[in-house]
Parts: C-alpha cells; structure tokens; sequence
C-alpha cells in the first residue's frame, strides 16, 4: 500500500475516525468530570461532535454527487467502499445517533453516562461501517461491532430487571442469528475462494444454483435478524419493552437502517447476477413481516411494544423495495428509510414524555395527554401519521415511492418475450396491510386526543431537550412530505450508481 | 404568469390552520374568525374565478378549457408536477365548497369544547377538499385525498355523537381502503400509459399530469383490469352500494358542520375523482363497463330512499338520502351522454347545498331538543318558522319538484337514461325503477316534514327552546335561495357544466 493509498482509505474513512475520537473524548470527559453539573455536558458534546461528523460527511457527499464524478473505488484494499448510497446512509445513522443523545439527556433512569454516550458512538461507528463494507470480512467485523454495542446498550440499566433481560434475550437471538449468518458466509468463500463482493459476485455465476440458495438463505437469517424481519423478529417487542426508551428509539431506526444497508447491499452486489432466484424469498419475506407485524401490534397494550410490532411491519414495506429490484425500488428503500428514522424517533421521544409524566408505559394511561401536553401531543399525532403514510408527512411520499416501485417492476418472459409486471400483487399487499396498521394508529390518537383522565385540565411541563428532539423529528417530516425531491433525487442517484 | 388563485384557494385554509393551532386556546372568538375569515377569503376567490371563466366561456363556448393554470415541478424525477387549473365541473364544485364551509363555520360558531383543534382540523379538510378539486395531476389529487379523509377522523370521534368512536373508525377506514385500492390503479396507468413522442421534457419517461394522460394511449388490458378498482376506489367515498355503509353511520356521528361538509362536499369528492381518474383516463374501458356498474348504483338509489323511509332517527333520514341521490350521480356518469352527465354534475351541486341545508336543519333541532327522534319530535313550525320554510324548500328539491334545483338534475340525468338506450337494453327498466325511488324520495321527506315540523306541539316538553341566532338564519337563507335561484335560472350554472361534460361525453362518445 502506497502512501497516497493509504491518505485516501484514511480520507475516506474520516467519519469513523472522527467517530472513534469523539467516543473517547466523551468517555475521557467522564473520567475527569463526574459531579453532577457536567453530566448533562456529556450529552451536548456527543450531540455538537455529531453534527460537526455530520458536516464533514456532506462535504464528503457534495462531490459524489456531480453528475461526471469518476466511478468510486474501494480502498483499505478492497475492505470498504465508500459510495453515494454509504453516504446517504451515514447521514441517517449520524442523524438518528445525534437525536438520540438528544432524547436521552433527560431520560432518568441512567447511571454512568461516560459509557452510555460512548457506547452509542461505536455503534454508529459500527453501523457507519456495515454500510460502507466491501468484503465479507469486514461486513461481519462491523455486524459484530454493532450489535456487541446495542446489547450492552439494551441491558443499560442493571438494576431494572426487563432491561436485563432485553439486553441478554438480544444478545442470544443476535449471536445465534450471527453465526448462521457466519456459516453462510465461509459456505460463499468456500465457493468462491473470494471475500470481497465483487469477487464473489463474479465466481457465482458459474456456480449451481442449490448451493448458491443454501448461502443466500443462511446469509439472509443474520440480516432478517438485524431488521426484524419474520420469522427472526422474535426479539423484538421484548427487548424494545425492556430497553432504556431512547436506546429502543435507536435500536428500532439505526440498527435496522444499517441491516438494510448491508441487506441491499450484499444482495444487489453480491447476489446480483441471481436476482431471480431471491425477489421472491424477499418478497414472502416482506409478506409475512408486514402480515404479522401489523396482526399482532392490533391486541397490545404496552405502547412500546405496540411500536415494536409497528416497526417489525414498516420492515415489512421496506423490503417490498428490496423486492422490487432497480433504481425506483432501491431509491424507495433509501427514502423510506430516511423517512422512517425520523418518524420513529419523533415516536419513542413522545413515548419516553409520557413515560416520564405518568410512570406508566400503557397505551391507556395516555389518556387526555392532547389536553395535558397539546404540543407533544401533536408530535405524536405528526408520527403516528407518517408511520401510517398520511399527507403532508414523510410517510406519505416513503409508501408512495415504495408501492410504486413494486407496480413499476418489469420483467421479460425469458420464454415468450412479453413486459409484465410481476409485483403489483405485493403491492396491493402492502396497501392492504397499511390500512391494518392504520387501525392500531388511528387507536393510540384516539386515545390521546379523545379519552379523557382524572385531571387532565392541567397542563404537564415536558423538559426542554425532547421538546427540541421532537420538533426536530416532526419538522424534518414535514419537511420530506412537502419537499419530497432532493432527498429523493440523491436517493435515485446513490440508486443508480450501486452496481 | 397568472395570478394564482386557485393556490390561494387551496393554501388559505391551510395557514388558517397553522396559525389557529398555534394561537393560545383561550383565545376562543380570535380563534373563530381566523377560521371564518380563511373559508370566506376561499369562498368569494372562488367565486371570482367562477364569475370569470363564465364570462369567458361565455363568450366563446367552443374554447372552454382548463383555465388559471399553475404547474410547477415537483418531484421531476417521477414525473410529479404540482399542477391545478379549473374547467366548467371543477369550479362549479369550487363555489360549493365555498359556500358550504364558510357555512359550516358559521354554524359550528357555538362549539366551545377544544375549538383550536376542531377548527384547525376543519380547516385541514377544506383545503384538502379544494385541493382534490383544483388537481390536474394525479399523485396531487391523491396527496389532497387523503389530506382530507384524516381530518375527519379526529372531527368525528372528538366532536360527534351516537358511537362516534366506531363511526370514525369505519369511516376512515372504507375510505383509505378505497383511496389506496386506486392508488395501485393509478400506478399501473402511469406505467402503463405510453405518450407522444416529445411529450415530456428529456431523462423523464413517465408523467403523473392528467392532460397528459388523457392524450396517451393506455393497453386496453390496463384499462379493462384497473377501471373497476379506480371508479369504485373512489366511488366509495360517493357511497356506492354495497360499499355505502360507512356513510350513514358517518354523518349521523359527526357533528353539524362536519356533516355539512361531508355529505355536502367530500362525497363529490369521491364522484369528481372517480369521473376525472377512472372515466377520463381509462374511457374504452368505461364505455366496456359503466353499463355493469349503473345496476350497482340502481340499488343505491331505490334502497337508499327506502331505508331511508323507515328511520326513526332524523339525522339518519338525511344519511340515507343521501345515498340514494348520490346513485344518481353516479347514474349520470353512466348514461355517458352529455344529457346526463350534465345532470350529475348539476345533481352534485344541487344536492350539495341540499344536503347542507337539511343537516343544518337537523343540528339545530338536535341542539335545542337534544333528541333526533322523529316521534318524540313534534310542531317545530310553531316555534321555528324559518327553520320549517328552509326545510321544507330542501325536502322539494330532494324530491325533484320543478322551480329547484333538484328537478334540473334529476330531469336531465332521466333524459339521459332514456337516451342511454342503446347501450343497452336495461337502461330504461333502470330510468322506471329509480323514478320509483323518487317516489320514495316524497315519501320520506313529507313524512319527515309532518311529524317534526307539523306534529303535535307539546309545550311542557319544550318550554326554553333557545332561538335560532343570526349565523344560522344566513346559513339557511343562503342554502334555500340557492336552491331557487339555481332551480328558477339554471343557465348560470348549466353552461358551466355543459362547457366541462362536452369533453367527457365526446371521449365517452355519447
């Protein structure tokens, strides 16, 4: 490796060691400051050291996005490639870390704030990885990386027994999917004799189908356990119930951003040249996630495991995108993605207000809220909303780009030559099934805006930090559900580019 | 560059909503005339731009076309424009939106519990309604879609009566069911549709504008799958049978203003855009299949008007009326002349102000007798004279009686059954078994008019009935002389429509 290789892998790579250092500044900081004034202060820095990464990495984005910029090439030889769709995804990881620590500043009940922030950073650190991955290797180093993080991350708080548990059943589930995932990926080097993408992707054409499937099925159980997908989502209510809410914040949006990341991916480049033999494993996958997300989030009482079943079936749709092979379907999961990232927070900081006014994590015990909390209460009813896909919000535009991907997919009769459309089918399924999560939606406002409590005349302050995460989330909503082109003009660029 | 009226239209109530969300809540009267000056604001612009495209249509008939256009790109990449303009059906539909929410606002003056959000929310849902209307692209008619069934959710189930919860519930979701069903319709023509060479602005292949559409050739296979999905996608926000059921219960739980509006105006919704999506998009597969879906809109009329008949609850009488005269609408479409599409144009307007009309009537009644039972009810002409004339005007014009409104659509839409015929053969036994359901029209209203209005006045019962304010007697002055006005002199409303069905008819081939 020639010294200007190795400036640019390490230019390439400056969001992840700026990552690295801000962790260790947090954690450092803690060393030497522990009264009680400064702890609000670990927060804020981890908050103002990801907005100054978030920068960097825009600057980063700007020249990839010139329409004559050269094809980007792997570096750190061949470990990782840093394309526009990395970028796009390193935004929303940046972003859903930064809202986070927002939300988590006054959340009570965490003890040992050093390690708390700094965990959270190397799980960005981890995602931000997976994402860029170019070899099986570094895909697996990076998974790894990121879910170590979130299972300590889960089981935060010691002393309270469903984080415990949230943070061991995590942990089980995670390192049993992860070395199925495992044995998948030595099959493909045992295959192939290669590791990175490209290489694997070049020896599979010539390979029988069988064992291709038997990778390809191994393969999908670690990413179906990374974005909760059915039948790997069991999980997910448990840990999302027991873990700090700002953490099930981030769980349920970055990590499951960053499973889509490496899902698309490792199967457009990797699996690309079989298309054919895995559009329809996703999209029974999709079918099933959305099916049974949306089914059992109908009977539940907790809020946050109500949520969880909510976001096992955006999964669902998601994956409706993958499915839909392409520029519009990978454009759509990026803005379903990104649209998602910002609703889901926007949620889980109205859940943890609640959580914080009355104790209690039940959907009942949300009551009059519209009456006690009016402004919090329309952050709810803007989330709820967009999750639900309803205009002027992100979610709107997110199913609309993904329904119309699945309608738009072509393929060629290889027999009698005809153009058809094979997917519509799976987009009426998901139509169907966003009317079923409408239901359970339109419940939860029902009870905040229509049922009333014992005293809820009162208006109840909320503190300030969630405030602005919430306004952020619900602004940045709007935003993409009025002003719905740039980011998807990126998207359908990052789209075209990933080959 | 035009002056842009009907975004104005559109986006006034909008800001309403804004700004009163964020007005404090005690500010109850500020809060009220933000809301009344925003529907007016919309209402008299949309007069305006009326009055304007009449005087030019006027001029030059043969000209008429989509007037006060605006387009300006949205998401260029898929083809998304956020383009509205107004022909002879869509500004006819404008001016009774107006009028019907700034009425509505009106009317709702006494509502004193959470009035920030109720009058935000019914705000949301007026711009939703005057964005459908304005559209010319189709991902923009389905955005203001759905803008405006949601609004009616929190509307409902916050401010309603008798189950509201339910009625909320059923009503949103039949109406998205319906919505998104169309939604995968429209896709498929956007894929489908294949356009003049040169059409579009280079790297974009497809297009969501309509007039664009309308000039591309669709498969006949695309057409032929997705016609039924579409029409009765929307339809069902016009209450067609089997898919009405959401609508009685709907407007009997919502509160007055509520009602107003959507039986007033979002169930035209639901009839404009299947006319502008399904009928004007897909027309060989209409010509194939209208004649199929005209039996299923022969059950709206005749059932309507006979469950109609057998309610006891007042507010219920009007619901199902309004199923039955909305299968006139419907049948209008189908007789695919012009003949009868001009009835059903004229038929959504008449029954719009109508409609309004009689639930203003039932929720002031409601109000001051806190019963809608009609035998418990007795001699209001006593005690609400005006009240029983302004009925009594609507209950003629549901019926049809020549001098209202009422009887010119429902003349016309007959005229073009008949002149239906050679579509096929039961067209006529149609026109004779929907007459019958006009029958039964007469039959509810007057049984409905002879039991509240002239019964027998019980004085103990009713003692304190507290008098009907200013706001409401403007409302129902206003309905009422319109219903006279449109009846006595139906050329100002009759070569608008004529200028906007003449395209439809011609494309249908009627």
């Amino acid at each position: 490796m020639t010294a200007e290789q190795l400036t640019q892998g390490l230019l390439a790579i400056l969001p992840e060691i700026l990552l690295l250092v801000l962790a260790f500044v947090v954690i450092g900081f803690d060393l030497v400051a522990r009264d009680r004034k400064h702890r609000r202060a670990l927060g804020w820095t981890s908050i103002v050291g990801l907005m100054v990464i978030l920068i960097v990495v825009i600057g980063q984005t700007i020249p990839l996005t010139a329409t004559d910029a050269p094809p980007v090439q792997p570096v750190f030889s061949g470990m990782v490639r840093i394309d526009l769709t990395v970028q796009l995804f390193r935004i929303m990881f940046l972003v859903a870390a930064a809202l986070t620590c927002l939300i988590s500043i006054d959340f009570k009940p965490l003890k040992a704030l050093g390690e708390y922030y700094g965990l959270i950073l190397f799980a960005a650190l981890g995602m931000s990885l997976m994402a860029a991955s170019n070899n099986i290797i570094m895909l697996y180093l990076s998974l790894e990386t990121t879910g170590i993080m979130l299972y300590l991350l889960a089981g935060f708080m010691r002393d309270v027994r469903p984080s415990t548990e949230a943070g061991l059943k995590y942990f089980l589930f995670g390192a049993f999917t992860s070395t199925i995932m495992l044995y998948g990926l030595s099959l493909l080097y045992g295959f192939t004799g290669q590791t990175s993408y490209q290489g694997i992707s070049a020896a599979l054409v010539n390979l029988d189908k069988l064992p291709v499937m038997v990778a390809l099925v191994l393969v999908t159980v670690g990413f179906g356990f990374k974005v909760a997908a059915v039948p790997f989502h069991m999980w997910t209510p448990d840990v999302y119930e027991g873990a700090p809410t700002p953490i099930t914040a981030f769980i349920s949006v970055a990590s499951k951003a960053a499973g889509f990341a490496v899902l698309l991916r490792f199967f457009l480049l990797v699996f690309g040249p079989v298309q054919e033999q895995w559009i329809g494993l996703i999209a029974a996958l999709s079918v099933a996630t959305m099916t049974v997300g949306n089914v059992l989030a109908i009977p539940q009482r907790n809020i946050k495991r109500m949520l969880a079943y909510s976001s096992i079936a955006q999964a669902g749709y998601v994956l409706i995108g993958v499915a839909a092979v392409g520029t519009l379907g990978t454009a759509g999961v990026l803005y379903y993605l990104a649209a998602y990232v910002l609703t889901n927070i926007g949620a889980f900081a109205v859940v943890e207000a609640v959580t914080n006014m009355t104790g209690s994590e039940l959907i009942k015990d949300m009551a009059g809220f519209s009456r006690k909390s009016p402004g919090v209460a329309f952050g709810l009813l803007a989330a709820m909303l967009s999750l639900s896909g309803v205009p002027p919000l992100a979610g709107f535009f997110a199913k609309f780009y993904i329904f119309s991907a699945a309608v738009g997919y072509t393929s060629t009769d290889s027999v009698t030559g005809i153009v058809g459309h094979p997917l519509v089918w799976l987009a009426v399924v998901g139509v169907l099934n966003s009317i079923v999560a409408l239901y359970y939606y339109l419940i939860i406002l029902k009870v905040v805006y229509v049922d009333r409590s014992e005293g809820d005349e009162v208006e109840v302050k909320v503190s300030g930090t969630l405030k602005v995460g919430l306004g952020v989330a619900v602004a940045g909503m709007l935003f993409m559900g009025v002003f719905a082109a740039p980011w998807y003009t990126l998207a359908t660029q990052a789209a075209q580019l990933l080959r | 560059m035009n002056f842009p009226f009907l975004t104005i239209i559109t986006f006034t109530p909008i800001v309403a909503g804004v700004i009163i969300l964020l007005t404090p809540k005690e500010r109850k009267t500020e809060i009220k005339s933000i809301a009344a000056i925003a529907a007016f604001v919309s209402m008299v612009l949309s007069l305006y731009v009326f009055a304007t495209y009449f005087s030019a249509q006027a001029a030059d008939p043969a000209q008429a076309q989509y007037q006060f256009q605006e387009a300006y790109q949205w998401v260029p990449s898929l083809g998304i424009t956020y383009h509205v303009g107004g022909d002879g059906i869509n500004l006819t539909m404008l001016i009774l939106t107006g009028i019907v929410s700034f009425m509505g606002v009106l009317i709702s003056w006494g509502i004193n519990e959470r009035p920030r959000e109720f009058f935000s929310f019914f705000m949301f849902l007026v711009a939703g309604v005057y964005g459908v209307f304005v559209s010319l692209d189709l991902f923009l008619l389905l955005f203001f879609y759905e803008l405006s069934i949601f609004p009616m959710y929190f509307l409902i189930a916050n401010w309603g009566s008798t189950r509201k919860e339910y009625a909320a519930m059923k009503l949103t979701l039949y109406l998205l069911i319906g919505s998104i069903i169309a939604m995968i319709g429209l896709l498929a023509i956007y894929f489908s549709a294949q356009l003049p060479a040169g059409s579009l602005p280079p790297g974009q292949t497809h297009t969501f504008d309509m007039l664009l559409l309308q000039q591309a050739s669709i498969p006949i296979d695309v057409q032929r799958f997705w016609f039924l999905p579409i029409f009765i996608g929307f339809g069902v926000l016009a209450g067609i049978w089997p898919f009405h059921n959401w609508s009685p219960d709907g407007h009997v739980a919502a509160p007055t203003a509520v009602s107003m509006i959507h039986a007033g105006v979002l169930m035209k919704l639901g009839a404009y855009a299947a006319l502008v999506t399904a009928v004007k998009l897909l027309p060989q597969a209409a010509r194939e299949q209208l004649p199929y879906v005209i039996l299923l809109v022969t059950v709206n009329v005749v059932y309507g008007a006979a469950i109609a008949m057998v309610q006891k609850d007042f507010k219920y009488v009007i619901g199902f009326s309004s199923v039955s005269h909305m299968g006139l609408v419907t049948m209008g479409f189908a007789t695919m002349n012009q003949v009868g599409l001009n009835g059903a144009v004229m038929q959504m307007f008449s029954h719009g102000v109508m409609t309004a009309l009689f639930f203003c009537v039932v929720g002031m009644i409601y109000d001051r007798a806190h019963t809608r039972q009609i035998p418990e009810l007795g001699g209001f002409a006593k005690f609400f004279p005006i009240v029983a004339v302004a009925f009594i005007i609507g209950g003629l014009a549901s019926m049809g009686m020549p001098g209202l409104s009422g009887f010119v659509a429902e003349l016309q839409i007959f005229m073009g059954l008949w002149q239906a015929n050679a579509i096929a053969p039961w067209y006529i036994f149609v026109a004779i078994i929907s007459i019958l359901g006009v029958v039964l029209t007469a039959a509810y209203v007057l049984r409905v008019v002879q039991q509240v209005f002239f019964g027998d006045w019980d004085p103990h019962k009713w003692h304190d009935l507290r008098p009907i304010n200013a706001g409401d007697k403007l409302a129902l002055v206003t309905f009422s002389a319109i219903l006279i006005v449109v009846g006595v002199f139906p050329g100002v409303l009759m070569n608008m429509i004529s200028s906007g069905t003449l395209p439809v008819a011609k494309l249908l081939g009627g």
